[in-house]
């Protein structure tokens, strides 16, 4: 019989979620960067606004376009609600709310973590040190993801909170993949040029997937075995097909483990997710368009989102539980 | 160490001879400039009763070098901010987290001390109890003239919805707290109760760990009382309180939510105490049946330790606009199928207004003589009191009935002749808001204060745990005021707090 509460369990969700929408938050800035200083004069900060959706609220707010303003607005805008500070604010926020029910260590680390990154300085945010600065976010978060699977106390909440990780990281890595192959594709001609190949390289360094993608892949890096491998291999922790995997296990785990009756629905659809994308190949997403293919990704994870929030959290999807 | 023109040492506190003005060696170390300016020091005690319990601690916190002092001091405020021990001001600029100030010089109290202040809060405790119970039934001690009617009924903290409701046990007040003063003469005496919500000792534990810390070296030194153990305490009283027929009852701890000043300790509490921690919006009644909304559906609760105000209970029942309760509560709870602690309407009892009745409280009900004093009180709804207090407001402290967190209090030796005037007025318009009391001058304590040792005034509030039995937690909270010569604890008012040892 289980006793959590629908909204610690939703908040729980959304901690995780939180915590891995900055990491990735970190590595897109990061590989950027490096995209940056090796395409002279390409602007692809822009690339980062329209990642994300926010060309307009960018501008509206009297920035312009540079490395630094935009950094500035990703990393510490606490108006944004997509910076790392906003996302470190509301993961913090949750976790406020958790303390009940996560360990002390997790607590302690992540009000050091999110007090150490509003210290930060702008003059700390210039794009010179825009590696030192991701590599601390990263170093962050990855500290609290250690921390939690070593404190955390496996009951229900761990579910929640291993569910929330896997959605947003399968999410995170469709787009990083899409915003790299929209830069990477138009000009054919570069396939298999020495700068093609250092930026999949720094693709896969942000993915933390560069070593793993060299095992199996030790001979020539091409962008459609780096996305094939981003999104579909199953041994890789970060691709999109591991992590939904990861996901539908844990749902299932949970509702049998604790014979819960709700969640029928989203474990339905979680699973027919995992088996089609099991079941993909790269060269036939490649034929449909890459594009789409990670659009329809996305709109799936949201739709699952949605299902459990109204079947565990009782109360729909809401990003924000601050 | 000077003691209103004497020094004293630490050898020297053993003997309690009086002291002539006559020069005698300074304190040890860091306490050879400390100077009590003539108010009672909870380390020192006063000339011709120099404390004798506390030698040994003088001594090994003398010999620490400032410096070090200000180290451990650096690190466990360090350590507050990091594990967010912290209540949050909200202001146009955002939130801030606060801590709430820790000075790690420790106020002790000796074994014979605290017996007297134990069975004193016990006996007041129990009489509250009793008191509750009586108004709230058969009225007695109103009709027998010893407290106006119409103090009691006209007070917004009388609840008639609890009359002629039998709460579980007879008890009313499982958690309180007393607030304690000592004066010049080093009396303890009571200055307020706490029956409704009392908070504060979360303090009390986690102030232990940040000494146990900060003096890895001083504390193995003493045998201290310990209070790691409220928890426990505090868990078995309320699974005492279940309805009727259920063994294994689900307490759970109802909170006011993140927003809410209080909401470290409620964290504290549902961790120590080992129960769920809800909000209003957690819960539903349904059939005079109190659920949680859990992943699996809803479950049943049978005991709610409540940290929310009556008013906030149940919108049907009281404040209709509050959000924090649950609609429905108050019927469940008057169907006895749920049971909040403290009780409804426990507010009566701690209002400043029948403080100044609780020694009468006190005999009438228990036929005993109380054991800690009020603080002499003048009650300025009775012609006598206003009469009184209006001639001697310069000497008085002047209180609003009904408020907390040392708002609204005047302190006339210290107020400008303006602000006398105009409190004359309000005393005059509507004397029945109004108490006075005489000026306690608090006892002061040693306080790391920059790069000094310097007197600072305290306070105690001890906690009681009561149901079957009455348990008072070794020590309790003491706050102490920070800003130079402010006689004003609260921690909304630049108060701090220090760890209470309580001796073997």
């Amino acid at each position: 019989m289980s006793n959590l509460l629908a909204r610690y369990a939703e908040s729980i969700f959304w901690l995780a979620r939180y915590v891995e929408r900055a990491d990735n938050l970190a590595r897109v800035l990061d590989v950027n960067e490096t995209f940056s200083h090796d395409t002279k004069g390409y602007s692809n900060w822009e690339s980062i606004l329209r990642l994300y959706n926010d060309s307009e609220v960018f501008y509206k707010s009297g920035r312009h376009l540079s490395a630094d303003s935009v950094i500035q607005f990703y990393v510490i805008d606490g108006t944004n609600p997509g910076s790392v500070l906003s996302c470190l604010r509301m993961a913090r926020e949750n976790a406020r709310t958790l303390r009940p029910l996560i360990s002390t260590e997790m607590w302690t680390q992540l009000n050091i973590f999110y007090r150490s990154l509003c210290a930060r300085k702008e003059a700390d945010l210039a794009e010179p040190k825009l590696n030192e600065l991701c590599r601390f976010i990263k170093e962050g978060c990855q500290t609290h993801f250690g921390i939690t699977g070593e404190t955390l106390y496996r009951d229900e909440g761990w579910y929640f909170y291993i569910l929330g990780t896997n959605l947003e990281r399968a999410d995170q890595t469709t787009r990083l993949l899409d915003v790299k192959y929209e830069i990477l594709l138009p000009s054919p001609s570069h396939v298999g040029s020495a700068l093609d190949v250092s930026q999949w390289n720094a693709l896969l360094r942000s993915a933390a997937g560069y070593h793993a993608y060299r095992r199996i892949h030790p001979r020539g890096v091409s962008p459609d075995r780096v996305a094939g491998f981003l999104l579909l291999e199953q041994h890789f922790p970060r691709s999109v097909a591991a992590c939904v995997c990861q996901a539908a296990e844990t749902l299932v785990k949970l509702r049998a483990l604790y014979r819960l009756a709700a969640g029928q629905g989203s474990e339905a659809r979680l699973l027919a997710f995992r088996n089609r994308l099991t079941m993909e190949t790269i060269s036939a997403i490649l034929a449909r368009g890459l594009h789409e293919e990670l659009d329809w990704i996305q709109r799936e994870l949201i739709v699952i989102t949605d299902s459990l929030g109204n079947e565990f959290f009782g109360c729909g999807t809401a990003s924000s539980v601050a | 160490m000077k003691i209103n023109g004497g020094k004293g040492t630490a050898a020297e506190t053993e003997s309690s001879t009086p002291r002539q003005c006559s020069d005698f060696p300074a304190g040890p170390g860091i306490f050879g400039h400390y100077d009590p300016a003539g108010y009672f020091c909870e380390m020192f005690g006063r000339p011709g009763h120099l404390a004798t319990h506390t030698s040994a601690i003088v001594e090994r916190l003398g010999a620490l070098p400032l410096a070090d002092l200000r180290r451990r001091y650096a690190a466990a405020e360090r350590e507050l901010l990091n594990f967010g021990i912290t209540f949050t001001v909200y202001s146009e600029k955002g939130q801030t987290d606060s801590i709430l100030p820790f000075d790690v010089i420790p106020r002790v109290i000796s074994a014979l001390e605290w017996r007297k202040i134990e069975t004193g809060v016990e006996q007041r405790v129990k009489a509250i109890n009793l008191f509750l119970n009586d108004v709230y039934h058969r009225q007695k001690i109103i009709k027998d003239g010893i407290i106006p009617a119409d103090l009691v009924f006209t007070n917004a903290n009388y609840r008639r919805e609890m009359q002629d409701f039998d709460v579980p046990l007879g008890s009313y007040t499982q958690i309180c707290g007393v607030d304690l003063v000592r004066g010049d003469d080093g009396e303890f005496r009571v200055l307020e109760d706490n029956v409704r919500t009392p908070s504060g000792v979360s303090y009390v534990i986690e102030n232990r760990h940040l000494t146990r810390r900060a003096f890895p070296d001083l504390r193995r030194h003493f045998a201290l009382r310990r209070v790691s153990d409220y928890g426990e305490r505090l868990i078995d009283s309320l699974v005492e309180l279940a309805p009727n027929g259920i063994t294994s009852p689900q307490v759970v701890l109802l909170s006011a939510g993140t927003y809410n000043s209080a909401y470290f300790e409620h964290v504290f509490l549902a961790q120590e105490v080992g129960v769920p921690m809800v909000e209003g919006r957690d819960l539903f009644v349904d059939a005079n049946h109190v659920f949680m909304k859990t992943i699996n559906g809803p479950q049943p609760v049978h005991v709610i330790y409540r940290r929310i105000d009556d008013a906030c209970l149940d919108p049907n029942v009281f404040n209709a606009e509050s959000v924090l309760g649950v609609k429905g509560l108050m019927s469940a709870y008057q169907a006895g199928n749920v049971t909040l602690a403290n009780a409804v309407g426990t507010g009566i009892a701690d209002d400043k207004a029948i403080y100044a009745y609780m020694p009468q409280i006190i005999r009438y009900y228990l036929g005993e003589e109380p054991l800690l004093p009020n603080v002499e009180t003048h009650v300025c709804r009775d012609k006598e009191g206003l009469a009184y207090t209006l001639a001697h407001i310069k000497d008085l402290v002047i209180k609003p009935v009904g408020a907390s967190g040392g708002y609204g209090i005047i302190i006339g030796p210290r107020a400008s002749h303006r602000k006398l005037e105009a409190c004359r007025a309000n005393l005059r318009a509507n004397p029945q808001n109004f108490i006075s009391q005489s000026l306690v001058n608090l006892s002061v304590c040693p306080t790391l204060i920059n790069r000094r040792i310097e007197p600072r005034h305290v306070d105690l509030r001890p906690f009681v745990i009561s149901g079957r039995s009455t348990w008072v937690l070794p020590g309790g909270l003491t706050r102490v005021a920070l800003r130079k010569d402010s006689l004003v604890v609260n921690s909304s008012q630049g108060g701090g707090s220090k760890d209470t040892w309580v001796l073997e």
